[in-house]
Formats: C-alpha cells, sequence, structure tokens
C-alpha cells in the first residue's frame, strides 16, 4: 500500500483505505505460526536431549484442544499466554467441585525477597507451595544454589523455576569451563531471561532474582517470564511481595549489619506470610558476600510467631 | 466423557435438554486411586489402592498404582491411567538404556531427577499423573520423592497423592510429623508401625473417598528387596 504525502492525518487515510488479505496469505501465516511454535517445542526437547525411547513428544496434537487453562492466581501478576491451550477442564478458579473431570493443579503461590546492603546480599524466602486452594507442601526449597556464589531464588510455577534454574546451572558450569573465569551475575541473569524469552506467551511462571557476588560487587537481578531483567537493590517477588515491601522498605538502611541485615530480611516473610495465604511454612535466609554465599537460617514460622508476640503481651 | 454433565462451576446440570450443547473433546480423564509412600531408617513403604474408576463406573478391582522400577526403588502413579501406564513404560526404557550404558542400576535419587526432566518435557501437554517414588538411597536410608504433574519435585519423610491425598496428609502430619502436638516424644518410626498405619489410614479413605477402595497393596522396600502385601478394603 503506497503512503507517502499526505495532507489528511496518516489515521484518517488508513481507516480510509482498508488493507485486505488473501486467504493464501492468511493460510500462510497460519501454518508460519505453528512451525514456529513447533520449533520451539522441539528446542525444548533438544535441551532436555530426550532419547529415542521419549515417543511421547508429539506437539502438534496440543494444538486441537481448545479448553481454557484453568489457572489459579500467580503470585506476582504474570499473565498467562493464552494463545496456547492444552485441554484440561473447562472450569476456572479454585472453587470449583470435584468432578468427575479434575483440573490438573501446578504449584504456586510463594514470597521471596533479595536486598543488597554494605556487606553483599539478604536472600530471604517462605517455603510454601500450593496446588489450587490445598497446601502440597511446607518444606519446599525456593532458593536453587546454582554454585558457591551464585543463587536463584523461585517464585510463580514450582516445575519451571526448579527447571529453567538448574538448566541455568549448566549453562553457567559450561561458561566456566570454557573461560576459565566465573561468570558474572549479569551474564547469568542474561543468560536465563534469554532462555525463557523463546517461551514468552506460552504459558511459563517464572519470577526469579539471580543474586551472587562477582568482580563489580554485589550483584541483583530480577528475571522473569515476561521476559523482564532488571537490575536493582531491592526486589520482593510473590504472592505476598507487598507485605514484604512494607516491611522491608522501612527498615532497610545502606549503613546494616550483617545481624540486622537478617533480621530485616526474616521479619520481612514472616509478616508477609502472617498476611498471605499462599506464603508459610519456614523462613529460609542466606547470605552472599565476596567468599561466596552462606545458609544462614532456616526457621519455622510458627517459632517466629512466638518470638515476635511474646514480647506484647 | 462427563463433560456435558457437570457445568462449569462442577455442579450437575438439568437432565432436560436446555439448547444446544457443544461437546468437546478432552484427551484426560480421572481415573481416581491413591498413592502413598513413608519413608523410615532403613526401609520405605509404597502403598496404594488398587481400584481403577471412571466417573461413576468402576472399571476393575484389581489395577494396583505400585510399580517397581529397581530393587530398591517404586514408584506409585496416580491420575490418568493412560498417561500412567505410558509413563511408566518409558520409565523403564530409560533404565535399561542407563543400566546398559552405565553398568549399573539407577538409585532413587538419579531416577527422580530423571523422572522430573521426563515430565517437564512435557510441559506443554502434561501427564496427568501424580507421582510418588519410594526406595532407598545410596546409604541405605528410606527415600520419598514426591511430584507434581510437571516435574516439580522433591525429598520428602511421607507423602499421599491421588484422589484422597487431601484426607490421608493431616493424618500423615500428624502421627508421622508429630506436627500440631504439644510434649509428645518424637518417636522414630520402625516397620511394623509404619505398615499398620498405612493400612489404617487406607481404611480411612476408604471410608470417606468414593474413588479409593477394593484392596490395599503395600510395597515394603528393604535391603533384602521388596515384598509385597495386600489387604482388603471396602468393595463399595
Amino acid at each position: 500500500m503506497k503512503c507517502y504525502r499526505l495532507f489528511i492525518p496518516y489515521s484518517r487515510w488508513r481507516d480510509a483505505h482498508p488493507i485486505v488479505h488473501s486467504q493464501k496469505y492468511h493460510r500462510r501465516r497460519r501454518v508460519c505460526r505453528l512451525i514456529s511454535k513447533t520449533l520451539s517445542k522441539m528446542a525444548l526437547s533438544s535441551v532436555l536431549q530426550s532419547e529415542s525411547a521419549d515417543f511421547s513428544f508429539n506437539n502438534d496434537r496440543s494444538f486441537s484442544f481448545g479448553c481454557r487453562f484453568g489457572q489459579t492466581d500467580l503470585g506476582f501478576g504474570a499473565a498467562p499466554g493464552d494463545r496456547l491451550n492444552f485441554a484440561i477442564k473447562a472450569s476456572l478458579g479454585p472453587d470449583d467441585k470435584d468432578g468427575p473431570e479434575r483440573k490438573i493443579e501446578f504449584l504456586h503461590g510463594t514470597t521471596t525477597l533479595a536486598f543488597k546492603f554494605q556487606h553483599g546480599v539478604i536472600v530471604a524466602v517462605d517455603s510454601r507451595a500450593t496446588a489450587g486452594a490445598y497446601i502440597a507442601s511446607q518444606t519446599v526449597k525456593k532458593v536453587i544454589e546454582i554454585n558457591p556464589y551464585l543463587l536463584g531464588t523461585m517464585a510463580g510455577g514450582a516445575a519451571d523455576c526448579s527447571f529453567w534454574e538448574r538448566l541455568l546451572a549448566r549453562q553457567c558450569r559450561v561458561y566456566e569451563l570454557r573461560n576459565k573465569e566465573r561468570i558474572s551475575v549479569a551474564a547469568a541473569s542474561k543468560l536465563l531471561a534469554n532462555m525463557v524469552y523463546q517461551y514468552k506467551g506460552m504459558g511459563l511462571s517464572m519470577g526469579t532474582m539471580v543474586c551472587g557476588w562477582d568482580k563489580r560487587g554485589p550483584g541483583l537481578y530480577y528475571v522473569d517470564s515476561e521476559g523482564n531483567r532488571v537490575c536493582g537493590d531491592l526486589f520482593a517477588v510473590g504472592s505476598g511481595s507487598m507485605y514484604a515491601y512494607g516491611v522491608v522498605d522501612s527498615g532497610l538502611r545502606q549503613d546494616l549489619s550483617v545481624e540486622e541485615a537478617c533480621e530485616l530480611g526474616r521479619r520481612a516473610i514472616y509478616q508477609a506470610t502472617y498476611r498471605d495465604a499462599y506464603s508459610g511454612g519456614q523462613v529460609n535466609l542466606y547470605h552472599v558476600h565476596s567468599e561466596g554465599w552462606t545458609r544462614v537460617s532456616q526457621e519455622d514460622v510458627l517459632k517466629l510467631h512466638h518470638q515476635y508476640q511474646e514480647p506484647k503481651k | 466423557m462427563f463433560a456435558q454433565v457437570y457445568g462449569d462451576n462442577g455442579k450437575m446440570k438439568e437432565y432436560h435438554y436446555s439448547g444446544p450443547v457443544e461437546h468437546r473433546f478432552s484427551p484426560y480423564s480421572f481415573n481416581g486411586g491413591t498413592v502413598l509412600a513413608v519413608a523410615g531408617e532403613d526401609f520405605a513403604i509404597v502403598a496404594s489402592d488398587t481400584r481403577l474408576s471412571e466417573g461413576y463406573s468402576i472399571h476393575s478391582r484389581d489395577s494396583p498404582k505400585c510399580y517397581k522400577l529397581t530393587n530398591t526403588t517404586v514408584i506409585g502413579c496416580s491420575g490418568f491411567h493412560g498417561d500412567c501406564l505410558t509413563l511408566t513404560k518409558i520409565i523403564d526404557a530409560r533404565l535399561k538404556m542407563y543400566k546398559h550404558s552405565n553398568n549399573k542400576s539407577m538409585t532413587s535419587g538419579a531416577i527422580a531427577a530423571m523422572l522430573s526432566t521426563i515430565l517437564y518435557g512435557r510441559r506443554f501437554f502434561p501427564y496427568y499423573v501424580y507421582n510418588i517414588i519410594g526406595g532407598l538411597d545410596e546409604e541405605g536410608k528410606g527415600a520419598v520423592y514426591s511430584f507434581d504433574p510437571v516435574g516439580s519435585y522433591q525429598r520428602d519423610t511421607y507423602k499421599a497423592g491421588g484422589s484422597a491425598s487431601a484426607m490421608l496428609q493431616p493424618l500423615l502430619d500428624n502421627q508421622i510429623g508429630f506436627k500440631n502436638m504439644e510434649g509428645v516424644q518424637h518417636l522414630p518410626l520402625n516397620q511394623e508401625k509404619a505398615v499398620q498405619l498405612v493400612k489404617d489410614v487406607f481404611i480411612s479413605a476408604a471410608e470417606r473417598d468414593v474413588y479409593t477402595g477394593d484392596a490395599l497393596r503395600i510395597c515394603i522396600v528393604t535391603k533384602e528387596g521388596i515384598k509385597e502385601e495386600t489387604v482388603p478394603l471396602r468393595k463399595d
């Protein structure tokens, strides 16, 4: 369509000249979209290097089922991709009664936070995993130890986070072997972001923070399945993040000591578990410093509750 | 298919014809069943009921959901029976391949990690199976690994999965994990007590869950091997 000099606004010209494509054009576009989706799913399988025994890999079938994916609310507002559908029971929402057909439920809901201060990075997470309204586990490890100086947190879909971060650990090790040097936090977070960007729109749900210490000092990046990758000094991710932000924002100073910073992180997660139904279990605390990361503590929220509420009586 | 009997909110629809109904094919169906695994000091128990149902019917009263993988590992799969069968076939094939390339059997931890990647490989069209692996780890201690349908897993001491899991898990939390009990001595679990507990727990589940019943198959994994026991349950 030719459109060069105009004496009317472009929008008026555009609306007066609708573009009509042939059936052949639309058919071609549909096929291309199908092919690119198939190729990216093949990418997933080649990443897994599944050998001949995995005869279950028939991805073209998945397009023909148009049922909506009933997904429970995700912690950090990631919108599930609605282009790719797969057949699960049509009912949405967590309050459906169990009929003969059930909803497949994955594990979501969490509070994780990390912040930088003068002595490094503090990482604090809860340990609850929910499948719909059922608490599947109170002892999930939401911090993945990528290597002795890099940590990754998990929020969103449990399988998505653990799979992609495990793959990230493998990539970081390959980088170390190839370059005889540790990978920087920026590069590690970029690797993760690029890996999941290929699956954007397909329904992955992952909100993770890559924390570590490299040549440039403490590093903290937030990466999610929407394609965001941001560097920052403080992040809280998950359904309980708002509550955690309130506590950390009011107590964070750059000149905190290690003890005070740990206590701040612990208190923030405790307050989030107190108010958020989808967070709970134990508070796992890690401290990343120039020598690497250290596991500071693991405390049950019930015990923390007695500790914090006791002095008030 | 029962999509048209149950409406969108899970409640039963009226029986009279109320206008055009859209029929949708679902590749999944729910075949019921409950699986349970408990890890002890030097043993592991994997138990499952043997009822195979679909909707209001029972297809079979003798379809156990525990499958033996190696001499030290048993897996329990419940959910959609078709996917359970395919998944166990795939796991068996991968175990054989590993045995041929590495000249040793896979350990429980390795099987768990492998199953996680097999399940995640179908992230966009999942296996509708709730898996629990029970077995002995390299040191001979009991290990239980529980999975979700897309491969998220973790090691536990005890776990219930399947249709009656929400009824069994709190009971196990109390009796094995001593949760919500004050001033109670934490005694370690011995094998006889664990087997008795599993039997009691399944009897309770059969009372209140329609998809659980008929018989209970218990597989006890010790360093001597795998012993199987069958106990009858309510058949109604």
